[in-house]
C-alpha cells in the first residue's frame, strides 16, 4: 500500500478511503447511542419521548382546529406523529452533526481518519431513534384504523432516503461551517425550530394562503419526504411537481454539503 | 530496498492573526470586508524538511519546544496537510500523538478498548484477537466492565498505552506517550517498545527524555526552528542538541537581560564558570575544579536561599547544593575528579523554602566535562554509560 501526503487541492469524495474505514461508522454510531442513554433509567425509550409528547400536545391544542379547517387524509394524531418521527431525523440529525466536529475536536487534532465519518455517524444515531419510534408508530397507526399499503414498500424507503440526503447534506455543511464560524452553534437551534413551522409536520401544506409561505413550504426539502411518508398510509393524491422540486433541492444540498466539507476538512485540525 | 517513508521538502506555514479571536465569527469576517486586516504574521513551523526512513529504522526526533517536532508528526500522520512538499509512504502509519484518543469516561474499559482500537485503525477482529493480551498488559482485568470514569488516572493511561502497544501497523509515530504511569509500568512500556522496534517495524519517536530516546532509537533528527540541524547516529544527534546553544555564545559567562531581573526582589544577574585559577571557561577536564559564580541583583539578600541542582545529559539530577545568600555573589566549587564526561546543566532557584520562589533558571546554563584520562574512559568507546559521578568507594578482600 502506497500513498502520498501532499498539500490538498483536488476534490474527490474519497469513497475508497471511507470504505476502508467503514467500521468506524459503526463504532462512532454505537458510541453515540451508548453514551446518549448511559445512566438513564428509561434508556432507549427516550427516543420516543419527544415525538409522542409533541403529538399529544398538538392533538390536544390544535388538533380539532386543524382537522376541521383543512382536509386531512389521516386522523390528526397519526398525521402529527408521522410528521414528528420523520422530522426528528432531520432536526436531531442536524443539531448533532452541526456540533459533531467541535465535540470531537480532540480526536481531530490527534488522529487521522476520514472526517466525513463524524457528522455522518452522528446522523445515523437519529436514524436509530427513528427505527425505535417507528415501532411505536405502527400500533398507533392501526389503533386509528389506518394501515400499510402495497405502495408503502416504495414510499417509506423513498421518503427515508430523501430525508437522509437532505440531513446529510445540510448536516455536513453545518459541521464544516461550525468549525470555522462558531456562530452557527447559536443559529442552529433557532433555525431548526423556525423550519419546523415551514414544514408540514403539525399542519398540512395548504394551511395558509400566503404565497411566500407556500413558496418556502414548496422548496423546503423536508416537505416531500413527510408527504410521501404519510401518503404511504392513506390514498390522497401526491403533487408530483412538489416532489420533484424537493428531490432536486435535497440532492443539491447533499452534493453541496459534502463538497464544502471535503474542501475544508484538511484544515479542521488547525482551526478546531 | 526502497525507503518506507520519503519526506521531500516539507514546509508548513501558520498564519498568526494578532487581531482576531482564536476562532472566527461571522461578525469579524463581515467587519473585515470593509476594513483591511492588520497584522497577519506568517510563521513557518517547518521549512524544507527532507529525509528518508528505511524499513525497520527507529528515529528519535529531538528539539526544543516550538522547534516543529509536533508539526512534523502531525503532517506525517495526515492530521494537517503540509503547505509545500510531499511525503511518500509505503506502509500503514499509526500515530500515537496522545494515548487514549477518543476514550470516553461513560463507557466501560472493554468498550473503550474497542473504541480506541478502531479509531487507531485496528479492525474489530484484530481487537478481538488481541483483547486478552491488551487487558493483561494493562493489568485491569478486574475492572474491564466498569465505566472508565471510575478508573484511576494511572489505570486509564495503562489501558490506553496497552491498546496502542498492540497495533500492527508498519510505521508507528509516537509523541511523548511514554511519560505515563509509575516506574514499573514505564519499564514495561520501554520493554514493549524495544520489542516492537526489534520486530522490524519503523518507529518515529519524539520525546524530551533523552534517556529513553537514546535507548530506543538508532538514528536521530535534531530540529531547530523548523529546520533539520543534524541527522545522524542518535548519540551524535543528542550531543549536537546539547551543545547547540553554545554555537552562538562561547562565552563562559551567562549574562541575563536586564528585564529578566530588574523588576524582581532578588534575582540572578549572571552566572560565570571558571577553573582552578579563576580563568573563565566552559569546558573543563575532569581533573579540574569547576567554579560557578552566581551574581545577584536586588535587595533583601539575606532572607533567601540559593538552590542549585546539577543535571546530566539525560536531565537526571546528579546532586544539589544550597546556601544562604549573604552578599551580591556566591561561588560554588565542584571538586575535581567528581563528575564524569558529559554536558551538565544547572537548575537554579532563589527561594525561601516552602514560602516562595523569587527567581529560577531551568536548564539553560551548561558546562562540559571532558574526560581524557580516567579509568573509565575505555567504556566511553563502547557506549557504556557508567554514571555521572566518579564513585567514592573502596574494594576489600
Amino acid at each position: 500500500m502506497e500513498y502520498e501526503i501532499k498539500p490538498r487541492n483536488k476534490f474527490s469524495l474519497g469513497l475508497k478511503e471511507l470504505w476502508q474505514y467503514r467500521e468506524l461508522f459503526y463504532t462512532f454510531t454505537w458510541r453515540d447511542v451508548k453514551i446518549k442513554y448511559k445512566q438513564t433509567y428509561l434508556g432507549m425509550a427516550w427516543a420516543l419521548f419527544q415525538p409522542i409528547v409533541m403529538t399529544i400536545l398538538f392533538t390536544l391544542s390544535f388538533g380539532k382546529i386543524i382537522s376541521s379547517n383543512t382536509a386531512l387524509s389521516l386522523p390528526y394524531p397519526v398525521f402529527a406523529l408521522s410528521g414528528f418521527i420523520l422530522w426528528n431525523i432531520f432536526s436531531s440529525g442536524l443539531s448533532n452533526a452541526g456540533n459533531s466536529m467541535i465535540a470531537n475536536s480532540n480526536m481531530i487534532k490527534k488522529i487521522y481518519f476520514p472526517r466525513l465519518i463524524i457528522p455522518i455517524s452522528s446522523i445515523l444515531v437519529s436514524l436509530i431513534d427513528f427505527v425505535i419510534s417507528f415501532l411505536v408508530f405502527i400500533p398507533v397507526l392501526y389503533y386509528y384504523g389506518c394501515g400499510f399499503h402495497l405502495r408503502s414498500l416504495v414510499l417509506i424507503p423513498l421518503s427515508l432516503l430523501l430525508t437522509c440526503f437532505c440531513t446529510f447534506g445540510l448536516g455536513t455543511f453545518l459541521a464544516a461551517l461550525n468549525v470555522k464560524y462558531r456562530d452557527f452553534r447559536y443559529i442552529l437551534p433557532f433555525f431548526i425550530q423556525a423550519l419546523l413551522f415551514a414544514t408540514p409536520v403539525i399542519y398540512p401544506v395548504k394551511i395558509s394562503d400566503n404565497s411566500l409561505f407556500g413558496f418556502i413550504m414548496q422548496f423546503n426539502p423536508m416537505s416531500a419526504p413527510i408527504e410521501l411518508f404519510r401518503n404511504s398510509f392513506s390514498n390522497y393524491n401526491l403533487n408530483i411537481q412538489d416532489i420533484i422540486i424537493s428531490v432536486v433541492v435535497s440532492l443539491f444540498l447533499f452534493i453541496g454539503g459534502i463538497y464544502y466539507f471535503r474542501r475544508t476538512e484538511a484544515y479542521f485540525a488547525d482551526l478546531a | 530496498m526502497k525507503p518506507i517513508l520519503e519526506i521531500n521538502n516539507i514546509s508548513k506555514k501558520f498564519r498568526i492573526n494578532h487581531e482576531l479571536q482564536p476562532y472566527l465569527s461571522l461578525r469579524d469576517k463581515l467587519s473585515h470586508v470593509f476594513r483591511k486586516r492588520t497584522s497577519i504574521e506568517e510563521f513557518w513551523a517547518l521549512k524544507d524538511v527532507s529525509f528518508n526512513v528505511m524499513p525497520g529504522d527507529t528515529i528519535g526526533i529531538i528539539g526544543k519546544n516550538g522547534a516543529g517536532k509536533s508539526t512534523l508528526l502531525k503532517i506525517l500522520s495526515r492530521i494537517t496537510p503540509p503547505t509545500n512538499g510531499q511525503i511518500k509512504s509505503r506502509g500503514r502509519i499509526a500515530s500515537l500523538l496522545e494515548v487514549g484518543t477518543g476514550f470516553h469516561p461513560e463507557l466501560s474499559g472493554r468498550e473503550n478498548v474497542f473504541l480506541n482500537g478502531s479509531i487507531l485503525g485496528m479492525k474489530r477482529f484484530e481487537i478481538k484477537k488481541q483483547f486478552d493480551a491488551i487487558v493483561d498488559f494493562a493489568g485491569v482485568e478486574k475492572f474491564i466492565d466498569t465505566p472508565l470514569k471510575h478508573y484511576s488516572s494511572g489505570m486509564q493511561l495503562r489501558l490506553a498505552f496497552a491498546v496502542a502497544a498492540f497495533l500492527e501497523n508498519e510505521i508507528l509515530i509516537i509523541d511523548e506517550v511514554l511519560a505515563v504511569g509509575d516506574a514499573e509500568f514505564q519499564k514495561k512500556c520501554m520493554g514493549k517498545m524495544d520489542e516492537v522496534s526489534k520486530s522490524g517495524r519503523t518507529i518515529l519517536f519524539v520525546s524530551h527524555q533523552l534517556g529513553s530516546i537514546s535507548v530506543l532509537c538508532k538514528t536521530g533528527i535534531f530540529l531547530n526552528n523548523g529546520i533539520i540541524v543534524n541527522h545522524s547516529v542518535i548519540q551524535e544527534t543528542i550531543q549536537q542538541y546539547l551543545e547547540y546553544p553554545k554555537a552562538g555564545d562561547v562565552a563562559s559567562e551567562y549574562q541575563r537581560e536586564i528585564s529578566q531581573y530588574s523588576n524582581k526582589e532578588l534575582a540572578i544577574k549572571s552566572v560565570v564558570f571558571t577553573d582552578n585559577v579563576y580563568k573563565p571557561k566552559r569546558d573543563f577536564f575532569h581533573s579540574e575544579d569547576v567554579n560557578v559564580t552566581f551574581n545577584f541583583s536586588g535587595k533583601n539578600l539575606a532572607a533567601y536561599t540559593l538552590l542549585v541542582c546539577v543535571l546530566n545529559t539525560l536531565k537526571t539530577p546528579v546532586f544539589s547544593a544550597e546556601s544562604k545568600i549573604t552578599g551580591d555573589h556566591l561561588t560554588l566549587k565542584i571538586n575535581r575528579d567528581f563528575l564524569t564526561q558529559g554536558a551538565y546543566t544547572l537548575r537554579i532557584r532563589i527561594h525561601i523554602l516552602n514560602v516562595k520562589t523569587v527567581d529560577y533558571i531551568d536548564d539553560d546554563y551548561h558546562f562540559n566535562i571532558i574526560d581524557t584520562s580516567s579509568d573509565f574512559i575505555v567504556y566511553n568507546n563502547i557506549n557504556y554509560f557508567y554514571g555521572s559521578v566518579i564513585g567514592n568507594y573502596k574494594w576489600s578482600e
